[in-house]
């Protein structure tokens, strides 16, 4: 117990980059997947072409793969990011953003075809049937798996310890080493601190699922 | 103890083997060069140098996988390195060739066992000499001072010469490591850049994205072996990791004359030819450490 009470700073510290990394990762995979979701239902085939390719190759590719191009890759082409946290964010949305993507798009198709059809019969184009008609019901579907993506992504950011983040689980092994007989406690506290972060979220999407339903 | 054999024995020696050579070519005309070029020394009964220089044969335990002081060669299916070449002296002192020397692998987990059962003679394998170890084993030398050092880019662009230098420098090591914790500790103005290898340490250092990378010099050195276009070593070790040979426990006469090869070594240059055709493909040769006779 010592080692985590004698360091709660660096713990803190940790919880707060995790904390940091992931949302500014989830915002990134938020916005990303939204904008493949409707290249994906674009009727603009290149653009389609394009979300399906991202989609695959992406999805498909571990992430620490991901991440050590993000940190390694880019500088290579002379596009590299100074920080190791905005390059770990980066990796965190880029990656997620196929998964949001796949979940926005089942959101749009469980949205009835008559919608879309009315929408356009009114005379909406594309575009503003999707983002005033279709969209809106199709996000309310998606909450509860976009939770699960945020859930998974918070989860992910330990990943970070490898790639000089110093979040929860660099810390966690940061002192492992300072204190061989409570490596127990340290990884026990470092799973409570991403419980903190994962089980306030749940009880955030369940509100926002109530919130947000609809009656069919 | 001074040197066990005198001069006198390796003259006797070189003249017993010039003898056996030239009976060898007036019988058959084949040559007997290699066998014959190492001396034959006496030592006493039942000593462990008495033992192996009788049987011809000696078995060494050192690492296969350690870049500059033991790596197998896949062709030669033969280590080489610093250690290896150490090995060879000690060996030539007690008049093995290297050819009869019998290498094993021996990994950091089970070099105390190895030498306890007797599976080898001696272990030369990147090994600290430490108090725990001491229980089980004994330890000549050391003959190598390994430590801490600081690996930078090629022609060092920032002229870092050692640990003070690092003060608002970005410095590479392993999260969780003792020489992460020592630069924590002690050179506190160093900002440090933790991955969870190395290997992510020397490309952060060839992008630049750190200025230098720290840990012990011989994992160092494996890195710069296989880029030395990219890295060099500061050269300044500034923790003690004394290397010994590891023989059995309380084997008192057998490491006293290790101790003495050693000593010899260093003093005729042997020990520093051995380094130059290793590790001194990447690092500057040190100075030999002083043996420690505990």
């Amino acid at each position: 117990m010592n080692a985590i009470v004698e360091n709660l700073d660096l713990f803190r510290s940790g919880f707060l980059t995790t904390l940091g990394i992931s949302l500014l990762g989830g915002l990134l995979a938020f916005v990303l997947g939204g904008i493949l979701a409707t290249f994906r239902v674009s009727p603009f085939r290149p653009l389609s072409g394009l979300s399906v390719l991202y989609v695959e190759i992406v999805r498909n590719t571990p992430l620490t793969v991901v991440w050590f191009f993000m940190v390694f890759g880019l500088p290579l082409v002379g596009l590299g990011i100074g920080s190791f946290f905005i390059a770990g964010a980066l990796a965190l949305g880029v990656y997620t953003a196929p998964f949001v993507a796949e979940v926005i798009r089942s959101g749009i198709n469980s949205v009835s075809l008559g919608q879309a059809e009315a929408a356009r019969s009114i005379g909406l184009t594309f575009s503003q049937s999707l983002r005033l008609v279709v969209l809106p019901q199709a996000l309310r579907t998606v909450v509860p798996p976009l939770g699960n993506l945020w859930i998974a992504l918070v989860k992910n950011s330990s990943i970070g310890a490898a790639f000089a983040v110093t979040e929860i689980t660099a810390v966690a092994t940061r002192l492992s080493n300072g204190f061989p007989a409570s490596v127990i406690q340290i990884f026990v506290g470092a799973a409570v601190a991403y419980l903190l972060i994962t089980l306030t979220s749940s009880a955030g999407i369940a509100y926002l699922e109530k919130k947000a339903a609809i009656l069919r | 103890m001074k040197h066990i054999f005198g001069k006198r024995t390796i003259v006797a020696g070189a003249a017993v083997a010039l003898a056996f050579s030239l009976a060898a070519c007036s019988s058959d005309g084949a040559s007997e060069g290699d066998a014959a070029s190492v001396a034959t020394p006496e030592f006493a009964e039942g000593t462990t140098m008495a033992d192996i220089a009788s049987a011809g044969s000696i078995t060494i335990g050192t690492k296969f996988d350690q870049p500059g002081f033991g790596l197998l060669n896949p062709s030669s299916n033969e280590p080489e390195g610093f250690d290896v070449e150490i090995g060879k002296l000690i060996a030539g002192q007690l008049g093995i060739a290297p050819e009869n020397i019998t290498w094993v692998e021996t990994v950091s987990a089970n070099r105390e066992p190895f030498i306890q059962e007797g599976k080898v003679d001696l272990v030369v394998a990147t090994y600290t000499i430490n108090d725990d170890r001491k229980k089980v084993i004994s330890f000549a030398g050391p003959y190598y001072q390994a430590g801490q050092d600081i690996m930078v880019a090629k022609g060092n662009p920032l002229a870092i010469t050692g640990p003070d230098d690092l003060a608002g420098k970005n410095v590479c090591s392993v999260e969780g490591s003792t020489p992460a914790e020592n630069i924590r500790t002690n050179f506190p103005e160093a900002q440090l850049t933790l991955f969870d290898v190395y290997s992510k340490c020397a490309e952060a250092l060839k992008n630049g994205q750190v200025d230098a990378v720290t840990t012990d010099n011989v994992i160092l050195l494996g890195i710069i072996s296989q880029d030395p276009e990219s890295f060099e070593m500061v050269n300044n070790p500034f923790t003690e990791e004394p290397y010994g040979i590891g023989v059995q426990l309380e084997d008192t006469d057998f490491r006293s004359f290790i101790n003495d090869s050693l000593e010899q070594s260093f003093a005729d240059g042997s020990w520093a030819s051995a380094w130059d055709s290793t590790a001194g493909a990447f690092v500057a040769t040190p100075e030999p450490p002083a043996v420690n006779r505990y």
